[in-house]
């Protein structure tokens, strides 16, 4: 504990921790991936480099399994329905939120935030219960899935995009309606373009979100054929599963990964051109 | 510019929404906790609180063996995972925040990756480690380990590390959740201003009593916060239990509310814990809030 009794020398216990912690969190799920590659049945022990459980085995590989495809077909399609019923609904209760004063707006706006802090475990049960009785003609499988994960989605849109709202505050709307433009067209023409960055970072996160969870879509999941692969994972990691489980979970790490990184390309090229129009803006108004 | 009733109609699909997904699903627990079931052992909800029937709760009290140890583990399992993440997460937190330098942002980055990786795989990961074979289970071995735990009594004799050992249970919940408080405290330490220590210093405290005195206390709230940050998501976790103990011996209140209502032996009973888990959680949070509320007006004072 050395950095407690001189601060301002070098940290060594500190910088030891931390690389530890580092090479803890990391490593792990490094050797998994790499097991994914293993030309053997073991997951534990490294019997050199091959391909088989990624495509080479007809039966057993990634792209081969009936039953691992359909956990990838699943995933992605639970993250295009929540994508798109979550990011409407988000961005319209964003905007909503952000501009309705009053009791009703407060109400909403705890109604909005309590699902943040609601662990899934008890989202999932509400929802499992009502799926199976209240809307049991909906009943468990994809749309229910899909209705769960938007359901818990919705929030974080509305955090993301009420950020955005407050930065760019309401004086490009008011300008166009000085200038003539209907209600309609400046919703349309000013403020959604003026969104753009937000409603594509909330559609990454929704899509991240989607292809992450578990709790709610096991709960919701009817059979094996809507099974998603965290759920999979979940159910078949402790039975006796081959390499290929672990190259199932790589490729999700790697598409979620890849996702968030093109998130934050897009984002960062977004907000720098509106940077630079902002700036032409306020030279124009220096005229 | 904009008509009145434009905002409202705005946020009127969400809400419809929310109101209908979350509010009503939160609603149907507590009317099945307080319900019956039929002869199909398919469970009737009471809508009525007047028709209310809270024997299951009854039920949950007085049969103590079933019930009270899972709760009792659930607890000393989160605050053991909870205080053992503090220990591993202020100092990387501390360190990223103040000391890290030119290498800040990339031990960021690795802080947060995780966060982005599905929970499941990071399990299946230490599934793999742990096997008999696994490289951790034969690296733990080789240096003694095993034994070192076995003779504390935290791992069983002759039982795997993957063989319903609560110790590889705690371990793998911090595993799990310490990225969720490394960042708060993080951000919490980061915002301290370096000139509020020095101040410490130079009025003669101790780099000890600095920090304890100055930088501890003025990071509490992002402690606080993700303490229930990574809290909340404990109490209610299976899965992690499911993957690396598998043995109704390390069972939580999540395992008893998953096997009771999704395998369906007895779907009231799972509800009417849902229902005490929620107000444990609920309690927790006002406590948070309160918390952050009052230190909030202290700073503002």
């Amino acid at each position: 504990m050395s950095w407690l009794r001189n601060p301002w020398g070098k940290p060594r216990f500190l910088v030891a921790v931390t690389t530890l912690y580092v090479v803890w969190s990391v490593i792990p799920v490094l050797i998994a991936v790499v097991f994914s590659f293993n030309n053997g049945r073991s997951r534990s022990v490294w019997q050199g480099f091959s391909l088989r459980w990624i495509n080479g085995d007809p039966n057993t590989s990634l792209f081969h399994d009936p039953a691992l495809v359909r956990a990838m077909e699943q995933s992605f399609k639970l993250a295009a329905l929540a994508m798109v019923i979550a990011t409407p609904l988000g961005v319209a209760l964003a905007i909503g939120l952000q501009r309705w004063r009053g009791r009703g707006g407060t109400a909403a706006n705890v109604l909005m935030l309590i699902p943040l802090v609601t662990p899934e475990l008890v989202m999932g049960v509400g929802l499992f219960l009502i799926f199976t009785r209240l809307f049991g003609f909906i009943g468990r499988g994809t749309w229910a899935q899909a209705i769960g994960q938007v359901t818990f989605s919705i929030s974080y849109v509305v955090v993301i995009v009420r950020g955005r709202l407050a930065s760019i505050g309401k004086e490009y709307e008011e300008a166009a309606a000085d200038l003539g433009a209907p209600p309609f067209q400046v919703l349309r023409r000013v403020l959604m373009p003026l969104l753009g960055p937000a409603i594509f970072s909330s559609l990454i996160v929704v899509f991240a979100l989607s292809i992450d969870d578990f709790v709610i879509t096991q709960w919701l999941s009817f059979d094996q054929t809507t099974e998603t692969v965290p759920v999979k994972i979940y159910s078949s990691a402790r039975t006796a599963p081959l390499p290929s489980l672990n190259a199932l979970a790589s490729v999700m790490v790697v598409v979620t990964l890849a996702s968030l990184a093109l998130a934050y390309v897009v984002y960062n090229r977004f907000a720098r051109n509106q940077g630079e129009a902002a700036d032409i803006g306020t030279i124009g108004g220096g005229l | 510019m904009y008509p009145r009733w434009i905002w409202r109609a705005f946020a009127a699909p969400g809400i419809i929404w929310l109101l209908t997904f979350f509010v009503v699903a939160f609603y149907a627990i507590v009317a099945v906790a307080f319900g019956t079931f039929d002869e199909h052992q398919s469970p009737v909800p009471y809508w009525n609180p007047l028709d209310w029937n809270v024997g299951w709760f009854h039920l949950i009290g007085s049969d103590l063996s079933s019930f009270r140890r899972p709760l009792e583990r659930t607890l000393i399992y989160v605050g053991a995972a909870t205080v053992l993440s503090l220990l591993i997460g202020y100092p990387v937190a501390y360190y990223v925040a103040r000391r890290a330098g030119r290498w800040r942002g990339f031990f960021l980055l690795m802080i947060v990756l995780p966060l982005w990786i599905s929970y499941l795989m990071r399990m299946l990961a230490w599934v793999n480690l742990l096997a008999s074979d696994g490289w951790v289970t034969r690296g733990l071995h080789a240096v003694r380990v095993d034994s070192l735990f076995r003779s504390l009594h935290l791992l069983d004799q002759g039982a795997s590390w993957l063989d319903g050992q609560g110790v590889s249970v705690v371990l793998a919940l911090v595993y799990g959740y310490v990225p969720f408080l490394i960042l708060p405290i993080y951000a919490a330490v980061d915002r301290i201003d370096q000139r509020v220590i020095e101040a410490a210093r130079d009025l003669g405290a101790s780099p000890r009593g600095a920090f304890f005195r100055v930088t501890l206390p003025l990071s509490a709230s992002g402690v606080m916060g993700g303490i229930v940050l990574i809290a909340l998501p404990m109490f209610g976790d299976y899965y992690t239990n499911d993957l690396i103990s598998k043995s109704p011996k390390t069972n939580m209140i999540g395992n008893q509310i998953n096997e009771q209502i999704q395998n369906g032996f007895q779907k009231p009973i799972g509800a009417a814990l849902t229902v005490i888990l929620s107000i444990l959680l609920a309690g927790l949070m006002a406590y948070y809030l309160r918390q952050t509320h009052r230190a909030g007006k202290e700073a503002s004072a």
